[in-house]
């Protein structure tokens, strides 16, 4: 064994990686910043030592969905205090999307971002925008931004209604190897909607939101990529039809991902009016904070009981590939005003395990899908051959899990800069006790 | 008395005896209309704030009648000379009205839930004039005290709602009511003005055509069509809208014999109703108006008079 100095062995861990398909009682030693060995007992001289005595250990989490806000809306996030909420929450890695100001459309700001996180806890990793200034017009300078480090490509908040335009940006990343993340979302139809154009809307006179605005477009999208033959990843799917529409489109071969966030697996439109329809929230609200609350205001917005209900068939039986936070931190007071004028949009990188943990719970998946939809197929999509898994060589970014801690989220307690979470009071089981990326323990609960 | 609430934001969530109790202290305020001195002292030294975001003219009028022969003070302040124009949010406008110590606020607001929103915020009452396309209490209110003048309030009467449902607090807050009292509610509109999913709403039944709608009901509740609506795509034009949904008397002939009219105004004669059939003694349009007044003197009454404090 060679130089065991930046040695550390987990000991008694249960490791769930969906890479290796293991999920077994194991010793975890990592070196130099890699996975060094896995074995059923082992021991490292020199190494440092922490016996986990059962919890569990899972590849750190890698968010493909998440807003830093950095440059331009530092007041929300910075890329540093997005990066301590991330690996608050077991993830390792995490991208920003490209929506700050000015836009992440050129190398200049994609190594801004870069360099602003060289500090930072967690890996972050720069989304450019698909068109300059995000103005639907003309392409990004897809080449420099990709060797700068650009990740993917996304116009995410909005979508590229030019459909000649997608198809040459789908083209033209696939030369870079570059997925494009793809919010679907036609605007004619979206109009002015705030919440799901459904039984509450109609109820409560909230501008809709129908399905068919997300559903046209994720047809619009795959559609594009079947034609082009080229791959694409369509972001937080939220309704029924674009579960069908995807699976069809996998079922014939077509290149798509997808991905989903928790908050449209356990919530649905009926949160709009009763923040407390589905919980008993520890950290009890006001009667009058339960109605309209803009934290359930977000886009795709909270769907129907049969929406969630797909969703989570969908990600049980991979349809859905991925869970990923669309992270969107908003300051307090641009969330404290009537609901039709609210930003869209929630913070998500600490709840987004705790939920996960639940779909286990709840049956939904077993430990290892939920490895997979967190850590295995986001990593693989954005093209990260070096983490999403602990096989030995890969990077030693993992989180360490005690499935059994209970805790209530408490957003005053949150490491983001913003609480704009739908889930305050939420008892929860089980919580990332211990992150570690590049075999460095970067947070300890 | 049945009415113990802080605000009166909606109809959603009364009960059928809170909408009795009110209708019935607003009848015991019918007849001060008709004295030559048309003012009581109950709310004297109380301020009523009418914080109107939106431009209206009767509904404002109404409430400020309604305050000022209770003898309170009554104080308007509207979008144009609020601060709203100069980008003061909501909740700091509230803040600064609640500085000045009112004892209620009456609020008219283009979105919905700004009075839920305010409610939570102030210690003064909040009555809702109107949120969005949510809800306008007052409204619904008054319209049963005009229904009850001419027909009895129970299950078995049906009243048709007919125009642009999917914009209209005033249809939203008769829905609750109504059904709370057991009234059968037939909605009807272009399917352009329709909610998605109100049909899945028990007790609420859908009709695409006005004859349909109107077959044999007891009371014809035409709504206001939002003429600038047009330019949002929802129907092709006002001769068209006209022509398959205005309520004309050979329309009205499909309903009850002794069906009544009603419209929460302002009209648009010969678009969603005829001028035969607004000015013919059918129509009740105008004691709605005057019922306005009663009936929010019996909601400021209430929340800021008696039995409180």
């Amino acid at each position: 064994m060679s130089d065991n100095n930046s040695a550390l062995l987990l000991k008694n861990a249960r490791l769930i990686d969906a890479g290796q398909n293991l999920d077994e009682k194991a010793d975890i030693l990592l070196v130099a910043g890699k996975v060094a060995e896995i074995a059923a007992a082992t021991d490292a001289p020199g190494a440092a030592v922490l016996d986990l005595a059962g919890a569990w250990v899972m590849p750190g989490a890698v968010d493909m969905h998440a807003h830093l806000r950095e440059p331009g809306f530092e007041y929300k996030e910075t890329i540093l205090s997005g990066a301590r909420a991330a690996v608050a929450g077991g993830f390792t890695s995490i991208v920003c999307m490209a929506n700050t100001k000015p836009v992440n459309d050129s190398s200049a700001v994609t190594r801004f971002i870069l360099e602003q996180a060289r500090s930072a806890p967690a890996k972050v990793l720069p989304v450019a925008a698909i068109t300059k200034g995000m103005r639907g017009e003309e392409l990004v300078e897809m080449g420099d931004l990709a060797e700068a480090g650009a990740v993917a490509f996304s116009e995410d908040g909005k979508t590229v209604a030019n459909s000649k335009l997608l198809r040459h940006a789908l083209e033209y990343a696939s030369l870079f190897n570059r997925p494009l993340l793809c919010h679907c979302q036609d605007n004619a139809l979206f109009a002015d909607g705030v919440i799901h154009e459904g039984q509450i809307a109609a109820a409560h006179g909230l501008p809709g939101i129908p399905t068919l605005a997300e559903d046209i477009d994720i047809a619009r999208t795959i559609m594009l990529a079947e034609y082009l033959d080229v791959p694409v990843h369509i972001c937080h799917v939220s309704s029924k039809e674009g579960v069908r529409l995807i699976k069809s489109a996998k079922a014939r071969g077509v290149k798509v991902t997808a991905e989903v966030t928790p908050h449209h697996l356990f919530l649905d439109e009926r949160a709009v009016v009763d923040l407390a329809y589905s919980e008993d929230l520890a950290q009890s609200l006001k009667p009058e904070q339960l109605c309209y609350n803009t934290a359930t205001k977000m886009s795709p917005p909270l769907r129907s009981t049969a929406d969630v209900a797909a969703l989570r068939a969908a990600l049980a039986d991979g349809t859905i590939d991925v869970i990923a936070t669309d992270h969107a931190p908003h300051e307090a007071t641009e969330k404290a005003v009537e609901y039709d004028l609210a930003p869209f949009g929630v913070v998500g990188l600490e709840t987004a395990l705790a939920l996960g943990l639940r779909l286990i719970y709840e049956k939904v998946l077993t430990p290892l899908q939920l490895s997979a939809r967190l850590s295995l197929t986001p990593a693989a999509i954005l093209g990260l051959s070096d983490r999403g898994t602990l096989a030995v060589g890969k990077a030693a970014d993992l989180m360490i899990i005690d499935p059994e801690l209970k805790w209530v989220v408490d957003p005053g307690k949150f490491h983001s800069k913003s609480r704009n979470t739908p889930f305050a009071g939420w008892q929860m089981t089980g919580r990332v006790v211990k992150t570690i990326v590049d075999g460095e323990i970067v947070f300890t609960l | 008395m049945g009415f113990k609430r802080k605000d009166l934001l909606g109809t959603r969530d009364l009960t059928a005896a809170e909408i009795r109790a009110l209708l019935e202290s607003a009848e015991s305020f019918k007849e001060i209309a008709e004295r030559p001195l048309k003012k009581v002292p109950a709310l004297r030294g109380k301020t009523v704030i009418n914080l109107f975001f939106e431009p209206s003219t009767r509904t404002r009028t109404s409430f400020e009648i309604a305050a000022k022969r209770l003898s309170a003070d009554a104080v308007n302040m509207t979008a144009s000379t609020s601060s709203v124009v100069k980008g003061e949010s909501l909740l700091d406008t509230v803040d600064n009205i609640q500085a000045m110590a009112p004892d209620i606020i009456v609020i008219r607001h283009k979105f919905v839930g700004a009075a839920h929103l305010i409610a939570g915020r102030i210690n003064a009452r909040v009555v809702n004039a109107g949120d969005g396309a949510n809800e306008h209490p007052t409204q619904a209110l008054l319209d049963l005290l005009t229904i009850s003048e001419h027909k009895k309030l129970e299950p078995g009467l049906t009243v048709a709602i007919i125009g642009d449902i999917a914009h209209s607090r005033v249809a939203r807050s008769n829905i609750w009511a109504m059904l709370t009292l057991g009234i059968k509610v037939r909605v009807c509109a272009p399917p352009t003005m329709l909610p998605r999913d109100l049909d899945k709403i028990p007790g609420v039944t859908v009709w695409a055509r006005p004859e349909a709608a109107l077959a044999g009901a007891d009371v014809v509740m035409m709504l206001r069509i939002q003429l600038e609506r047009q330019d949002r795509l929802l129907f092709p034009s006002i001769r068209d809208y006209a022509r398959v949904f205005g309520l004309n008397r050979r329309r009205l002939d499909l309903a009850a014999p002794d069906a009544i009219v009603m419209h929460p105004g302002p009209m648009n004669r010969g678009v969603e109703i005829t001028s035969e059939v607004a000015d013919s003694d059918r129509a009740v349009i105008l004691n709605q108006v005057s019922n306005g007044v009663a009936l929010r003197m019996a909601v400021l009454f209430l929340l800021g008079g008696q039995g409180h404090e």
